[in-house]
């Protein structure tokens, strides 16, 4: 048996990091165990082939908090973030694509030359999303109201989400409210005509979610990857020099500069429940560690169901975590390139490589990729998100290569027929450069290196439930004061001593670190 | 006999395009599911009388009137077809722990054939349901409920090792309540329930048909419960109707059974108390502490569901108490003698939510109410406010007298109206409860 902590924290991925960082500062004796031999999660940078740095998880920030950055003096422990610009590219087989940059005039010009009214709407259209997500910025940073309880707190809190919305003024507000229960499809038929632009901007909607473009709700998905975008930016990309790895191990370094102890290779089998509260964590191998309180971020699944033993939380409450969604979709494929992809509709190299490439020709493309899903398969022609961090950050492949890190979707966790073995795995490989081929006929040749894992290696590499990359589906009946579910949205569990910290609680999933702060903000509170 | 029919048969109303209302085959037993006694029971069911009862036809009464099967449960022994229970079989390394983490009750302390009288709460210490739980091993148990209790007890049971199946269907189940049961018994199944103790289970043969006996039974009387499977049930109705003709066995319905029952002062799901997940409004919901279910929770037991809830409760003390009111004769008496009539007595018990006054002020309602033939009393169950409850409180409850609403008065006694030493006592034995 260990000596005490005050904290053990579940996890070394970001958030985990996050959270062990603030308590430690705060003056805690902390102790965070990582079940993997390297740290990050699903944020992570892994030598896949000999010489490349393969982000395995997550390729691009999701919005990082800069609070978090500042707080935790990230800079100082190696964090740098690259933004790119063009931020997105989304080719077609012949015609005129489409590039979106920073600057959303320059955007609108990129537009001009496929339709005319859709580049007038385009800077308008930037500024909504604006004014919405930065209403969600509110939310995002605040412990969400319990409108289970009848807390002062609560209510303060709630009071403050409702100025910031009052403080859009009453026609802006209205309009958010209107659209946040939308469709993306809804949305942009009221903007766009062009199916590049649809598509192109459907796409940043439905990033892990078992759902399409005119799935009701995936509006909100969309503003949600927009919090903290920057005035104007739409899908934006940011990655971190070296790998997001680099940004995980930079919290880590934050972590042990203030006191905090950091273990790999420890995977924790159960919590230690006694007496109706938690009083620390069993490794596997049997070592215990006791600590005051224990902060899981693994997801509420893994948490509450596998982790604990089962009669530590009520009927009731294991139902609802029973009800989480998780239905992973998304595949994810590594290439190691001889040479860059060449697109027949922007032949050669150029700043358009550099932001993610979008294959998302359209917004009916994009819903038609889902519609197998529905029934248990894989999409025919698949929605990819393609990044190549070797153009901006040199050092993650060897000289003269380059790595592409594709996001594919999708491809279910659950498939009706078929079992996700080495057969299925490489038909996603195919299937993936079979894609890209379209509109990159090189692909195939310039392809040294190909990885692939399906949503069930997600599941075993990083253990998230189901391969869900978000920790639960993040669907509006999952997020807010409904994430992972009602009544324990505010990072405590219903176990005392025992509280969440990781994608599954609110604000959800990404490379945030958002939830990270918010439960470390919870706990010292407590 | 031919099948009773509600509405008029093959009647088709007016008009080309509606369907008959009542085709021919519409009957009550073709919406409603019989029970493996029907055959039987049907036949005997002179009055018609049948109800609903989870699904089920079950007879009210036999006859036009109750009364002589009531007498037969007092005086004799009733026999009650009691197989519209719901019935769970629990079986695993884990089952002794999961239904500990259920009931209020101490389960780990359930002997082997023991059967334990028991409510289950849910998580803010509200009752949901209560019946009866038996060990019929180490690790095998039957639970019994008045309300379908599959789902609750699957999310219970998550991560541990225990089979739950729902065996409502695969078990009949008669009552044999009465002074005459034993008797009955006796001839019936060749002495094995002689010995039997309050709340415990023996096995045997009734007629040649594999039969469990456990003396259980709602009518606070000497009685007993039988079970068997659904193929037996016609030879154990014949070989317990040939057995107690001696001993005047009279099939009884569910009237006979509601009176004995208000007199035993068991409470009744649905009519004495809200199931906290049917209640729409917390008002409506009752810990086992308001409605007479206190001693059944054991607080010095770990983690069962509504523990927290219910030791807060406990040292803040219950706000309702489920105790028996005795209506006064004489106040019935002048009451309705002031109109010209002798006092009209509830025969029937009925159920319908009655307000109790302290002076003017009401303190309570009952629920359920009956004129007792054996004690000749009207007698009532009611929630009282725990200021009021205390027994031997003057209280008054309100009846309606040609029409008007006027108040009677009552005194507060222990809900056990009927309590005979029978009931729990063996024949030359200590009592062994
Ligand atoms: C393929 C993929 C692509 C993605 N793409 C993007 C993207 O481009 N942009 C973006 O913003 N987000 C993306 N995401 C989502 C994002 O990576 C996650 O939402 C985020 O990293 C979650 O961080 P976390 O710290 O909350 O959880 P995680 O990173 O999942 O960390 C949880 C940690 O807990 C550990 N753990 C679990 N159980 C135990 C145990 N019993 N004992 C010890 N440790 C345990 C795990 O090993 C893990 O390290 C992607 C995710 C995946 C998988």
């Amino acid at each position: 048996m260990s000596a005490g902590f005050d904290t053990v924290v579940i996890g070394g991925g970001h958030n985990g990091l996050v959270t062990a960082a603030y308590l430690a500062k705060a003056g805690q004796g902390v102790l965070v165990v990582e079940r993997r031999e390297l740290l990050g999660g699903a944020a992570t940078t892994e030598e896949i082939f000999p010489g490349y740095r393969v982000d395995t998880g997550a390729h691009r920030l999701g919005g990082l908090s800069a609070q978090v950055v500042a707080d935790l003096g990230l800079t100082g422990h190696g964090l740098e973030v690259l933004a790119a610009d063009p931020t997105v590219f989304t080719p077609v087989g012949n015609g005129i694509p489409l590039t979106l940059w920073r600057d959303p005039r320059e955007t609108a010009e990129s537009i001009r030359r496929i339709s005319r009214p859709d580049a007038e709407a385009w800077v308008p259209f930037t500024e909504l999303v604006g004014k919405a997500a930065s209403f969600l910025q509110a939310a995002w940073t605040t412990t969400p109201p319990d409108v289970t309880g009848s807390d002062l707190g609560d209510l303060l809190a709630g009071a403050k989400l409702g100025l910031k919305l009052r403080g859009l003024g009453r026609k802006d507000m209205a309009e958010v409210m209107r659209i946040l229960p939308m469709s993306i499809y809804e949305l942009l038929d009221e903007w766009f005509e062009s199916d590049l632009v649809r598509g192109t901007v459907a796409a940043s909607a439905i990033g892990g979610l078992c759902q399409g473009p005119m799935s009701g709700g995936t509006v909100y998905t969309f503003l949600h990857h927009h919090v903290g975008a920057g005035a104007g930016v739409i899908r934006p990309t940011e990655r971190v020099r070296g790998g997001v790895g680099q940004l995980s191990e930079a919290i880590a370094s934050a972590c042990r500069q203030y006191g905090a102890e950091v273990r790999t290779g420890a995977p924790v089998e159960r919590i230690l429940v006694d007496d109706g509260a938690a009083k620390g964590v069993v490794i596997a191998g049997g070592e215990e560690v006791r600590a005051e309180r224990v902060v899981s971020s693994a997801d509420p699944r893994r948490t509450f169901v596998h982790l604990l033993p089962p009669d530590a939380i009520g009927p009731d409450f294991a139902r609802k975590i029973d009800h989480v969604r998780f239905r992973g979709v998304c595949a994810k494929v590594h290439l190691g390139l001889a040479g860059l992809p060449d697109f027949t509709c922007l032949p050669g190299a150029g700043p358009h490589l550099e932001g993610v490439i979008s294959i998302s020709p359209s917004l009916e493309y994009l819903e038609r990729a889902y519609d197998p899903v529905k029934y248990g398969a894989i999409s025919d022609a698949p929605y990819l998100e393609l990044s190549i961090p070797s153009l901006a950050d040199p050092g993650v492949a060897p000289a003269g290569k380059h790595l592409a890190s594709i996001v594919m979707q999708y491809a279910p966790f659950s498939l009706r027929d078929g079992a996700w073995d080495e057969a299925a795995r490489n038909s996603i490989g195919d299937l993936v450069v079979r894609t890209l081929a379209r509109y990159a006929p090189n692909i195939e040749a310039v392809v040294e290196g190909r990885h692939v894992m399906t949503p069930l290696d997600l599941q075993e590499r990083f253990g998230l439930t189901e391969g869900n990359i978000y920790h639960g589906e993040m669907t509006l009946d999952q997020l807010l004061f409904m994430r992972p579910v009602p009544g324990a949205a505010r990072y405590r569990a219903p176990v005392k001593g025992l509280y969440l910290c990781g994608a599954g609680t609110h604000p959800g999933g990404g490379v945030t670190g958002m939830p990270g702060l918010n439960a470390a903000r919870g706990i010292l509170k407590d | 006999m031919s099948p009773r029919v509600f509405g008029r048969p093959g009647v088709r109303p007016e008009g080309p395009e509606l369907l008959p209302v009542f085709p021919p085959e519409y009957t009550a037993a073709a919406v409603l599911r019989t029970t493996p006694f029907h055959r039987r029971t049907e036949a005997l069911c002179e009055a018609g009388n049948w109800r609903r009862w989870s699904g089920f036809l079950a007879a009210s009464s036999y006859e036009l009137h109750h009364d002589r099967e009531y007498w037969a449960i007092r005086n004799s022994a009733g026999l009650i077809d009691v197989s519209p229970l719901h019935k769970y079989r629990i079986q695993g390394v884990d089952a002794e722990r999961l239904l500990d983490r259920l009931v209020t009750r101490n389960v780990a302390k359930c002997a082997i054939h023991q059967v334990l009288y028991t409510p289950w709460c849910d998580e803010a210490g509200k009752v949901m349901d209560d019946g009866t739980l038996c060990r019929l091993a180490d690790d095998v148990f039957r639970l019994t409920s008045a309300l379908p209790n599959l789902r609750w007890l699957l999310d219970n049971a998550r991560g541990l090792n225990v089979q739950i199946e729902d065996v409502s269907d695969a078990l009949a189940a008669l009552a044999l309540q009465g002074p005459n049961a034993r008797a009955i018994l006796t001839e019936a199944a060749g002495g094995v329930a002689d010995d039997l103790g309050y709340f415990r289970l023996t096995e045997g043969a009734i007629g040649g048909a594999p039969v469990q006996i456990t003396r259980t039974g709602y009518t606070g009387d000497l009685g007993y419960e039988i079970w068997t499977e659904p193929q037996h049930a016609l030879t154990l109705w014949d070989a317990l109707m040939a057995a107690g003709r001696a001993h005047r066995v009279v099939p009884a319905g569910l009237l006979a059974l509601d009176v004995a029952r208000v007199e035993a002062g068991l409470i009744l799901i649905e009519v004495d108390y809200v199931p906290s997940h049917q209640a729409v409004i917390e008002a409506r919901k009752s810990s086992p502490y308001e409605i007479g279910m206190g001693w059944t929770v054991k607080l010095d037991k770990p983690g069962f569901v509504g523990r927290d809830a219910l030791m807060a409760e406990r040292a803040r003390g219950p706000e309702w108490e489920f105790k028996g009111l005795e209506v006064s004769w004489d106040a019935m008496e002048s009451l309705y003698g002031a109109v010209g009539l002798p006092p009209q007595l509830p025969s029937e018990g009925w159920r319908t939510s009655v307000p109790v006054y302290a002076g003017n002020r009401q303190v309570g309602y009952a629920t359920s109410g009956c004129w007792s033939p054996l004690l000749k009393k009207y007698i009532a169950l009611a929630h009282l406010q725990t200021p009021h409850s205390a027994t031997g409180t003057h209280l008054s409850m309100e009846i309606t007298v040609e029409h008007h609403r006027k108040k009677a008065a009552a005194r507060v006694v222990e809900p056990q109206f009927f309590n005979p030493d029978r009931k729990r006592s063996n024949p030359g034995r200590a009592d062994r409860s």
